[in-house]
């Protein structure tokens, strides 16, 4: 079973003869419990790809499969939808200010009508456990650091279980030794449940994590570059 | 682990397609959660809550003031109207209101008596005359009623069969001890027995009092007999008079006897019931005089003041927090649901706001009524209309901030 299935992939911005085009007739598979690793420079079309894996783009041309769900002509609805079932991590936290790290947690699992309050902050306590971010629960984000932060936004995105986990930049705004941490413990609770990731990356220091490496260049997968 | 894959190209390795998963449409989560969310974030900035607040609670006041002024304007216009114990009035057909009233021949009472159903017809003469206050030796202009003592026409606070004996008397009147301080101190001044003060530069002795208040057109009143009336009211002719009371027998049918007394009086007079009198002076105000127009203005103005204030606040709250609205509609949350958020901070507004506003009022109200006698009442109907008008208010202002909401594209989150 595979968690992304991308064949014939085109994206352009613009129209007409100033159109830009950032993908061309691309092919990709991420199979279930992989962690891959996108790199490429500035520009190489790595964020389009996973806005449109992520179903935050409509697709233009070509088919992308996510979890089973085809992105192809699929409405606003149906990419919501989708939406729900993949846990994202943003290059800055995006955590909601005026929430503790718990009620940011919970806020992935508010969508679903079948918790009730209690379940929704047990597990929400869970998963900032398993972070090690037990005795930070009630802190706002405002109290934390970078690392703890980026930490919270790990544990917002897995705690609903996600069949997929996208990653932009996740260790843009942390220095390098954090950055590592950070990124090894996604990797480590991604692994201990089978989750699937895609992390699209400049930074060279996480390599170590990825099953896979996979790089990108003039909106066409390359070669990566040798270790 | 650490397993690069040098592929040049990731091919597709599955020949067939994994069956497709059941995607489970977006569920419309109720208001609660939504709700929670608002709450939560105007709660986390306590001195941004508050400012918004005063822009609700301002609003709030100010409809409060200005309905309650302009509900007072009605309410005291009509006192007078109101407490005439008579059936039908006629009224000359050029008289807007009673306290500038044109008079019509004493003749159409007399005529009225033709009619089988009219018991007995008294007439009531109206003139703004200036008093001088025995104090200060100021004159202010109070509204003077000649009236027949033994009609018992009119039907004021305080106006017993004694002071109605009291003014039969030649020169003699009745103060209104609710009327405004300027005049003097009516009611000390009599608690030493009857004195003598200055009607339109005439003696007259003030014998009694009775209970009216200020109303929006005079701000004190007098009651004397016809002929001190006439004494008084230098000018005035008797045979002019300014409203006619009609009494029909008990039993007597009031609409048919309106329509069988204007069939045969001349049109020069009008032919009123007391409600269509009181409606008629009330018109007055609301219409005639520009009042009635300020008035609402100034509920208007409330009401823009307060869209303005809640609308840059709400919209304000989006803008800081688009980053966190896109991270939102990243996650799977609906535009709708963010909606509801907008909408959720905008009711807390509305009842956060209202309540201190009208508490507020309340005071208001108290201070208007003992200081400048003019008595505002708050009534629960009056306060679920403003809470109406603010309510709306801060759904308009939500409606428009929500536009703002498009700007949150996800997308826009991986840079």
């Amino acid at each position: 079973m595979n968690a992304v299935e991308i064949r014939g992939l085109s994206h352009r911005y613009g129209t007409g003869p100033t159109a830009l085009t950032v993908l061309h007739d691309l092919d990709l598979v991420i199979p279930a419990g992989e962690i891959v690793l996108l790199t490429g420079p500035s520009g190489s079309g790595k964020t389009t790809l996973l806005t449109l894996i992520g179903a935050l783009r409509a697709v233009q041309a070509g088919s992308c499969r996510v979890l089973g769900t085809e992105l192809a002509k699929a409405d606003e609805r149906t990419r919501v939808a989708l939406r729900r079932r993949i846990g994202f991590i943003f290059q800055h936290h995006n955590l909601l200010g005026f929430l503790t790290a718990r009620e940011n947690v919970a806020m992935a699992l508010e969508l679903d009508p079948d918790l009730d309050e209690k379940e929704r902050l047990a597990r929400a306590e869970a998963m900032l456990h398993a972070v090690g971010l037990a005795d930070k629960v009630d802190a706002y984000p405002a109290m934390l650091s970078g690392g703890q932060r980026q930490r919270v936004a790990i544990a917002r995105a897995l705690v609903h279980e996600p069949g997929l986990i996208l990653a932009d930049e996740p260790t843009a705004a942390l220095d390098s030794k954090t950055g590592h941490e950070t990124m090894a413990l996604l990797q480590k609770l991604a692994k201990e449940r089978g989750r699937t990731v895609f992390i699209v990356t400049h930074d060279p220091r996480i390599h170590d994590i990825a099953d896979r490496i996979v790089a990108m260049e003039d909106g066409q997968l390359v070669q990566p570059a040798t270790h | 682990m650490n397993e690069l894959a040098p592929l040049t190209r990731v091919y597709p390795v599955l020949a067939t397609a994994p069956p497709q998963q059941s995607v489970r449409p977006p569920r419309t989560a109720g208001f609660r959660l939504p709700f929670r969310l608002a709450w939560r974030q105007l709660r986390h900035e306590p001195a941004r809550l508050a400012a918004a607040l005063s822009g609700v609670v301002f609003a709030t006041l100010l409809i409060f003031m200005q309905i309650g002024f302009k509900n007072a304007l009605f309410d005291s216009a009509v006192l007078v109207q109101n407490s005439l114990r008579a059936d039908l009035f006629l009224m000359h057909r050029t008289t807007e209101a009673l306290w500038r009233s044109a008079s019509f021949p004493r003749a159409r009472l007399a005529q009225a008596l033709a009619l089988p159903e009219v018991e007995r017809v008294t007439p009531l003469y109206v003139a703004n005359l200036p008093w001088k206050n025995p104090e200060t030796g100021l004159n202010r202009t109070l509204l003077l009623f000649g009236v027949d003592p033994t009609a018992r026409l009119l039907g004021f606070h305080g106006l017993d069969d004694a002071a109605w004996d009291a003014i039969t008397r030649p020169d003699t009147i009745l103060f209104d001890e609710r009327g405004k301080p300027e005049f003097g101190p009516i009611r000390s001044l009599l608690a030493q027995g009857s004195f003598f003060g200055e009607l339109n530069r005439k003696r007259v002795e003030v014998v009694g009092t009775f209970g009216l208040g200020a109303t929006f057109s005079s701000e004190s009143n007098a009651i004397a007999s016809e002929t001190t009336f006439w004494r008084i009211a230098s000018g005035r002719n008797p045979a002019q008079v300014d409203v006619g009371a009609i009494m029909l027998k008990p039993g007597a049918d009031v609409a048919a006897a309106k329509r069988a007394l204007q069939a045969l009086l001349p049109d020069d007079v009008i032919v009123f019931s007391r409600p269509e009198l009181a409606q008629f002076e009330r018109n007055y105000w609301a219409k005639v005089a520009p009042i009635g127009f300020i008035f609402g203005l100034g509920v208007a103005i409330g009401l823009v003041v307060g869209c303005v204030i809640v609308y840059q606040i709400l919209f304000s709250d989006i803008s800081r927090h688009l980053g966190e609205y896109a991270t939102l509609k990243a996650m799977g949350y609906t535009n709708g649901y963010l909606a509801r958020v907008v909408m959720s901070a905008a009711l807390v507004l509305a009842v956060l706001g209202f309540i201190p506003g009208l508490v507020l009022s309340l005071g208001l109200y108290e201070i208007a009524s003992a200081k400048i006698f003019i008595p505002l009442h708050m009534t629960i109907p009056r306060a679920l209309f403003v809470f109406a008008l603010i309510f709306a208010m801060c759904v308009v202002s939500g409606l428009i901030a929500i536009r703002k909401l498009r700007d949150a594209d996800p997308a826009d989150m991986f840079r």
